[in-house]
Parts: C-alpha cells; sequence; structure tokens
C-alpha cells in the first residue's frame, strides 16, 4: 500500500481514499463515546472541549501530550515493522521492560564507573558513552525478548500471539522481582515498598527539548526531552528501512506472501526473526527512552502496567492508526498521547472517570480494525469482480482511480 | 401439444423448452458489457458459451440467473416474458447454475449443504433424512455417486461439484448453467462430468457450458455462440465448427495452434536428475526415484494427470523441497537440497504452477514484483542495500513493453492484472533472468488462447537460444506442440518417455492412467 515516494496523483488520492475509513471510524468511536457521556450525565461537547484543551490548550499540555507519545511512538513503529513482516507482535509491553531494565542497568552501572559521586546531581552535565549505551543495551534486550518469540514461531510454529502475551506477564514479573531485590535502590531498602531503582545521574539522563521559537525558548519549562526527536528520526529510517531497501522488501514479502517469498529465494524464518527483533527492539528502545527521559529511575507499583502505562498495547493501536506506515505513527502516536492526556482534563473538570478514555480507546481499536476489515473485503471484493472482468460496476463506480482490467487499459505506459 | 408427462423431468419437475434471451444490452460504467446479445438454449440442448476472458460470457448468465439485470433486450422462458429478479426467483423458474467456484460450505455434509436455505418440512427440526433419501434417489438417477452423509472437505474437486450438480437437481433446475466447470477438474474427472452432462440433456434438461478451451466444446456441445468484447460472434451447430474457426471466431484472427518448430539441436546437458526421491505434502512418497536429462536447445515435456509427481519434481529441482535420495545436477555442479536463492544465481528460473500463490505477492506492485529474486541483485541496487526504483522501473517497462503486458503503470499493484497479464508478468521475469534452465509448469493453465500463443511462442524462442526447459504440463495438447520429447509421469515415477514425433496418444493415454 506503500508507493508514495515518486508515484502518481491518482496513486496518491487512492491512499487517500483508502485512509478516509479510518476517520469515520475515528468519527464513529467519537459517537458512541458520546452516547456514554450522555448516560453518565455528562455534556459530550463540553467533555471533548475539556479533552481537546488538555491535550493542545497549553503549552505544557501539547508537551505533556508529546512526552505521552513519545513511547507510544517507538513501540508503534515496532510494531509497523512485525505486522508487515507478517508477525502479530502483542508482546510490546514484556519488550518494552526487558529493555528498561537493560538499559537502566547499563546507565546505573556506567554512571557509577563514570561519574564521581559529587558529580551525580550536576546539571547540564551529559555523558553520551552512557546515554548511547543505554539505548544500545535497551534496544538489544528488547529485540532478544522480541527475537525470541520470533524464533519460537519461525522454528516451533508456536504462534506469536500467545506467546508474547506469555512474554509480557513474565517480564512483569521479573522486573518485579529485581525492582525489589537486586536493582532496589539502596537508598529506601528497608523503608520503602515501591519498587524502584536508584536515580540516573545528570550525565546519564536524555537532555530536555525546547524550540528556539520565543523567548523564553517554546517548551523549556515542561517535561519534554528529547526522545521524541530520537523517535521520528527513527519513524523517517524505519520507513525508507521498510520501502527502499532490499531488507525491508524481504521482511514484506514474507509478511505478504510467505510462499511467494521462499520461491523468490528468501529465507523466510530468517526475516520473521529479524521482523520480532526490530519490533522487539523498537520496544525496548521505547522502555528506556522512559527511563533516561522522563522517569530517571525505573519504577512500578507492582501492576502490569505500572511502569509502561500500557503504552506497550497502545503502541499497537497507533500502529494500525497509522496504516502500518512508520510516518503515520507519528501524527497517531501523538493522536493517542492527546488522548491520554486530555482525559486527566476532562476527568478534573467535568468529573467522569478517567477510565472512560480507557473505554474511548478501546472503542477507536474496535473501529479502526474494523475499517481496516472493511478496506480489506473491498480490496477483495474488487479483485473477484475482476476475475469475472466486464463486471467491474460497484468496484469502479466507487474508485474511479483504480486501474480496472475490465477495459484492460492498453499498455499506455509501456513505450 | 404433448402429453403433460413427457413435459416432465426424471427429477419430477417441468422442463423449460426454451429459452430466448434477445437483444440483451448490459452496460457497466465505462463498459459496454453486453452489446445486443442474442441466445437461446432448448430442452436436450448443450449449448456451449465460447468467448475469452472478458468476452461477457459470465455477465450474459448471470444476467439468466438474476445476478444482473438486462439494461435492454428481453428474455422469454418457453415463449413467455420473463423478468428474473434474483437467483431465488431464477432457481424457482426451473434455473441452476454451477459456479466456477464451489459454493459449498466445508464442514457440513453432503446433505446438510443440499438443505441449506431450503425450508424444512417440519418447521424448525431438520428433515436431514428426506433429504439424504432424495439426494440419493437424484443420484442414482444421473449416477451422481455421492454419500450424502460425507462432510465436504473429505470430498474431491470432482465430487464437490456433483454435490453441485445434486443441489441444482434438487431444487428443480430444467436448465443448468456450468460457468467453466472443467477448469478445476482433472482429465479422468472431466470424462466423468461430460458422461454425466450428456445423459442430463438425453433426459431433456438444458445446459448452458461456458468454457474457452476448444476440444472441450467440440466434444460435448451442440451449438456453441461465440461471444468476443461483448457482441455476439455467430452461433453454429457444433458440427460445422473446427477448433480453428472456433479460435479465430474468439480472437478476432487467424490463431496459429501449432506451431512450425526449427528442428531440435540439443548440445550439452544442463540438468541431470539422478534417482530422486522426495515426499509428498502428506508425508507419502511424492517421488521416487525419478531420473532426468535436460539438454540445451530443448523442451522436455512431462506429461501426467495432476497430482502424480509433477510438483514434488519441480519443487525439488528448485529448492523448494528437500530431496530425500538421488541428486540433482544443473550445469554439471551437484545442487542437491541447494537454497533457492543459490540455483537463481546458476541461471535456474521457475514458472510455478499456481502463479498468485507462488510465483507473484499480489499485494506489491507490478515493479516490486518484477524483481521478486533480483530485489538484491547489485543491478538494482546501491550497495546490495537500497534498491534503485528508478532503475527497476525502467527494466520492468521495457518487459512490460517486450512482453505485452496490459498494466496502467508499474506501480499498479499486481492483484488488478488479469491471469494472462500476470502470467506474462512471471514469464518476462523468469525469461529477463537469462536462464540456463527453465521450469515451466503449467505455464498457460487459465490463460486465453491469445496470451497461451504468446507464451507458447517465447518459449520456443528461449528454447531455440540454447535455453534447456521442462514443461510439466496436464495439457496434452500443449505438451505435444511444444516438447521435443515427452515423459510421462505416474504416481511419481517416469513410466516412459518417447521423443516427440508420431506419438501414439492412446499409448500416452494409457502410461498417464498407470496402464502398461
Amino acid at each position: 500500500m506503500n508507493q508514495a515516494v515518486g508515484t502518481s496523483l491518482a496513486a496518491r488520492l487512492n491512499r487517500l481514499v483508502d485512509f478516509a475509513p479510518v476517520l469515520v471510524a475515528l468519527l464513529l468511536a467519537l459517537l458512541v463515546s458520546s452516547v456514554l457521556l450522555v448516560a453518565l450525565n455528562a455534556d459530550p461537547l463540553a467533555a471533548f472541549g475539556f479533552m481537546l484543551e488538555g491535550a493542545v490548550g497549553t503549552e505544557n499540555a501539547t508537551a505533556e501530550t508529546l512526552v505521552k507519545a513519545t513511547p507510544i511512538l517507538f513501540v508503534g513503529i515496532g510494531i509497523t515493522i512485525a505486522f508487515r513482516g507478517g508477525m502479530i507482535n502483542i508482546g510490546g509491553e514484556g519488550q518494552m521492560i526487558a529493555g528498561a531494565l537493560a538499559g537502566t542497568t547499563i546507565a546505573l552501572a556506567l554512571g557509577d564507573a563514570r561519574v564521581p559521586a559529587e558529580m551525580a546531581k550536576a546539571p547540564g552535565a551529559f555523558d553520551l558513552v552512557i546515554v548511547a549505551s543505554a539505548l544500545g543495551g535497551g534496544f538489544l534486550a528488547g529485540a532478544l525478548y522480541g527475537g525470541l518469540a520470533g524464533f519460537l514461531k519461525a522454528y516451533f510454529g508456536v504462534n506469536e500471539i500467545l506467546s508474547t502475551i506469555m512474554l509480557n506477564q513474565i517480564a512483569v514479573q521479573m522486573m518485579n522481582f529485581l525492582l525489589n531485590g537486586l536493582l532496589l535502590d539502596p537508598a529506601v531498602a528497608g523503608f520503602n515498598n515501591i519498587p524502584k531503582t536508584a536515580r540516573l545521574v545528570t550525565a546519564a539522563q536524555l537532555p530536555r527539548l525546547a524550540l528556539p521559537l520565543g523567548d523564553p525558548w517554546v517548551f523549556a519549562r515542561t517535561r519534554l526531552h528529547w526522545g521524541l526527536v530520537i523517535a521520528i528520526a527513527l519513524a523517517v529510517v524505519i520507513y525508507i528501512f521498510l520501502w527502499r531497501t532490499s531488507l525491508g522488501y524481504r521482511i514484506r514479502a514474507v509478511g505478504e506472501n510467505e510462499r511467494a517469498a521462499s520461491y523468490a529465494g528468501i529465507h523466510v524464518k530468517r526475516q520473521m526473526m529479524l521482523a520480532m527483533f526490530l519490533a522487539g527492539g523498537f520496544a525496548g528502545l521505547a522502555g528506556v527512552v522512559q527511563v533516561l527521559g522522563l522517569q530517571y529511575r525505573l519504577q512500578t507499583d507492582g501492576s502490569p502496567a505500572g511502569f509502561t502505562a500500557a503504552a506497550g498495547f497502545n503502541g499497537i493501536v497507533a500502529a494500525l492508526f497509522g496504516g502500518l506506515n512508520p510516518i503515520g505513527a507519528i501524527p497517531a502516536s501523538a493522536f493517542f498521547g492527546g488522548l491520554l492526556v486530555g482525559a486527566q482534563k476532562m476527568q478534573r473538570e467535568i468529573g467522569v472517570p478517567a477510565s472512560l478514555i480507557t473505554a474511548v480507546n478501546g472503542l477507536i481499536v474496535v473501529f479502526v480494525v474494523s475499517s481496516e476489515i472493511f478496506i480489506l473485503q473491498r480490496s477483495k471484493r474488487r479483485v473477484s469482480l475482476q476475475e469475472t472482468p466486464l463486471a467491474p460496476a460497484r468496484a469502479s463506480a466507487k474508485r474511479a482511480d483504480s486501474p480496472d482490467p475490465a477495459d484492460e487499459p492498453t499498455a499506455e505506459e509501456a513505450g | 401439444m404433448n402429453n403433460p408427462k413427457t413435459h416432465l423431468l426424471p427429477t419430477g419437475h417441468a422442463r423449460i423448452e426454451s429459452l430466448t434471451m434477445s437483444g440483451i444490452v448490459k452496460r457497466f460504467p465505462g463498459v459496454l458489457a453486453a452489446d445486443k446479445i442474442d441466445f437461446n438454449v432448448r430442452s436436450g440442448e448443450i449449448h456451449a458459451l465460447l468467448g475469452e476472458n472478458g468476452a461477457g460470457k459470465s455477465t450474459l448468465m448471470k444476467m439468466l440467473y438474476g445476478l444482473y439485470h438486462p439494461d435492454e433486450g428481453e428474455i422469454r422462458i418457453n415463449d413467455k416474458p420473463a423478468t428474473i429478479k434474483s437467483p431465488i426467483d431464477a432457481i424457482q423458474r426451473g434455473i441452476g447454475m454451477i459456479h466456477q467456484h464451489f459454493m459449498l460450505a466445508p464442514s457440513l455434509t453432503v446433505a446438510e449443504n443440499i438443505a441449506l436455505g431450503m425450508k424444512s418440512s417440519r418447521g424448525f427440526q431438520l428433515d436431514l433424512d428426506v433429504v439424504s433419501q432424495r439426494v440419493i434417489e437424484l443420484s442414482d438417477t444421473y449416477n451422481l455417486k455421492v454419500d450424502p452423509r460425507l462432510p465436504i472437505w473429505q470430498l474431491a474437486v470432482g465430487e464437490q461439484q456433483r454435490v453441485e450438480i445434486l443441489r441444482a437437481l434438487y431444487k428443480g433446475a430444467a436448465l443448468l448453467i456450468l460457468d467453466e466447470p472443467t477448469a478445476v477438474l482433472t482429465p479422468q474427472e472431466v470424462a466423468g462430468l461430460f458422461r454425466i452432462l450428456k445423459q442430463l440433456a438425453a433426459d431433456g434438461h438444458g445446459l448452458v457450458f461456458i468454457s474457452h478451451k476448444l476440444h472441450e466444446v467440440l466434444e460435448i456441445s451442440h451449438r456453441v455462440t461465440v461471444l468476443r468484447d461483448g457482441r455476439r460472434v455467430d452461433t453454429i451447430p457444433t458440427r460445422q465448427a473446427t477448433r480453428p474457426k472456433l479460435a479465430e471466431m474468439m480472437v478476432g484472427r487467424p490463431v496459429l495452434l501449432e506451431y512450425a518448430k526449427n528442428p531440435p539441436d540439443p548440445r550439452e546437458e544442463r540438468l541431470t536428475m539422478r534417482d530422486v526421491s522426495a515426499l509428498s505434502n502428506r508425508g507419502a512418497t511424492g517421488l521416487d526415484a525419478v531420473s532426468l536429462r535436460l539438454r540445451s536447445g530443448e523442451i522436455v515435456g512431462i506429461a501426467g494427470v495432476s497430482g502424480n509427481g509433477q510438483q514434488e519434481l519441480a519443487q525439488c529441482i528448485t529448492g523448494l523441497r528437500d530431496v530425500t535420495a538421488g541428486s540433482v545436477m544443473i550445469n554439471g555442479r551437484d545442487v542437491t537440497n541447494a537454497p533457492p536463492a543459490a540455483l537463481h544465481a546458476i541461471g535456474l528460473s521457475y514458472i510455478p504452477e499456481e502463479r498468485m500463490i507462488d510465483g507473484v505477492i499480489k499485494e506489491f506492485s507490478v515493479a516490486e514484483n518484477y524483481v521478486l529474486q533480483d530485489h538484491g541483485h547489485p543491478k538494482y541496487t546501491a550497495a546490495r542495500v537500497f534498491m534503485l526504483f528508478n532503475k527497476i522501473r525502467e527494466a520492468c517497462r521495457r518487459a512490460i513493453h517486450l512482453f505485452e503486458i496490459k498494466t496502467p503503470s508499474t506501480e499498479t499493484l499486481v492483484k488488478s492484472l488479469s491471469g494472462g497479464n500476470i502470467q506474462k508478468l512471471v514469464l518476462a521475469r523468469e525469461l529477463s533472468r537469462d536462464p540456463g534452465v527453465l521450469i515451466a509448469a503449467q505455464p498457460t493453465r487459465g490463460v486465453d488462447i491469445g496470451a497461451t500463443e504468446y507464451i507458447h511462442k517465447q518459449l520456443l524462442e528461449e528454447r531455440d537460444k540454447g535455453t534447456a526447459i521442462l514443461l510439466i504440463s496436464e495439457d496434452l495438447d500443449e505438451i505435444r506442440a511444444l516438447s521435443d520429447r515427452i515423459a510421462v509421469m505416474y504416481e511419481g515415477r517416469i513410466v516412459g518417455e518417447v521423443v516427440n514425433e508420431n506419438v501414439d496418444i492412446e499409448q500416452l493415454g494409457l502410461l498417464m492412467t498407470g496402464g502398461e
């Protein structure tokens, strides 16, 4: 579905048409949410108004939206790779935790080794070695954790949906175990039962991000950090990877048609593992960036989403919402970030439970996934009509720009 | 007026003495699918409807079955005007249709499938026993041996088709429309089907036989109507038809059905198989000690009924199936169980049998499919990583031009091309890789006559250029028209090999079915 670069206007319009059902799905989700709000005696318009205000109403609100969007985007990019490779990766949560555990451990260890104790809280310090090692370690840990599911699928036929869900549980318990033991902050050991690691030294932290668009700089007094920039840059890299490199071609080929891929000489099992490896790696980055850029320590309340705030699941939705295109995942993540942040404002202002937003989120998933199926069926219908050519009535009526084999356009492009 | 009794069919339903469609026009946006077509079919007649893909055969019959409605024209049944509103309406008027793709629920039994959608005489309770009883009666009448208690998924394709016919008869079909009924059948199943169709006609059913296979039309029908581009070319009694005549009516120009071949000039040996064995998908013996030699500049045809090891043979050569014993050599190198990529590198090309599943990725563009194997080749990549789409598109455009592939652009998704054009694309890709050895499995199955002729010419040209070609086909005509030598496969073995000169067809047919 993605040949954007260098294609005709018709093809672009075509993609727009394909995207329309997603927007309709969104509207329907909002409509059903309105019904829920009315049922809770709240004015939907006011509620959505507060939500919008809470999401982008102020500089700080916008920054918080982007802060929430960052891990969702990392996970979403990874999910895009996995789904394009035909691997239904539901393990974003576990892979995030794996990445965070490894990255935090590296950052703490290197911080101890490279930064003298008196410099631990020095403002403005930044050590590229620590940060790059932590990010790399986080990526690798998540990648191995995801790759494990890929390996099980490729060589033992283990369904990756089941294995990644189970690996999520294992990761949560492993984190709880480590945060209550080995990795527990020595300063609170024995006093406190909030499982958390020690705080990172300043040099191991990702710097805050501000834009020189005014004085003071925009976002200067917010929690926005460089993780967002890394994520957006990687989205572009992965777009190029998937659609402009031979490796990405192979992953997509396996995802679309395993048999044709092996006919083409592509090592199918290797691509499956690679897709899961990369997907896990990006989720791992989401986890480590959350620590390095925002929390400065790994902590949880012991619940499954205690550390991840469910970004590992929201990333799946963002990937789908972004049309399984890493560039599309950028606005999609921002949208979900806004939804989460806006919900808090809505809750404060009109007293509806924030869990309503979880419901809205779920509704959007249901509608978006249905719209995906709708698109799929429509294209199938188109194909089946094309198998009996000269009968493309409904299909071509809807999409005048779609190539129509019935009147088999003579190869005007051939010359 | 005849005795009313003679108006009844052996199934107990009323006959359709005659059905006439006159001046039928059907327009789709931008396309005139049917342009003033006249067509009629009588009781006791098998009327073949012949035409290339897209000629309007299916459209015309879908109007008869109530799936589409004509914009102009009239349908008369037994000389009374009839407006067929829907398939249910059509069924009530005694018209039944056997679709190319069966409309059966695989997990339900034969009786359940036949009862599906009909009212039970016992209200909410099923009366499957009644249905089964009637099914057995019907199958006895027409020798349609099917056990009504078996689930559909356990039946062979030919048996499933019999269930479709039974269902239509059960619902009272006096006129049966069969949409390319032989497309999915083995030659034996075709013979069985033809026996059934002849008996149905003899009993007073009317039959419309949609096809684009000339020899079948000549064999089974009483009259032929040829359609081309939505118009009726002519209707003639089959007695007056010949293959070349029908082909010309279909295509609109004389078509080569036999090719002037240059005398074979085989040179060095390119492919050698020694006692190769392999398992089938079900784990049984798929290939049993097959030995085969293929030389540069010759076409060796593998004849045989599908499912006798041809697919396993092709896959063992192309690295897609494990060889359990024996050896495969290409250009003198042992390539037994070599991965496909290594085989591509030494000049092996393969036109797979199931092109829509194995040969192309439907969701990829024409250009992307054009480099299915060569997507990482240095000529299409920078540093073997970044794909150079300008170069790929350029090469693809040349192939589109050379092979006359009809596609709006190189960026069109393959799923929206017609079957013949997809096969041309596969052919173009495989030949562009300049193969030393080409394995062509069923290269023209489901492809219309014009494209078939083109593909055959290309294969012969390639042979004259020195390529060693292994042609695997169920179509004996194709095998005989192209091959220099013919090997016959039966139950995983090569049971005979002959030079393709004055071949005794009877003998080949006997070998194909396991006779000595």
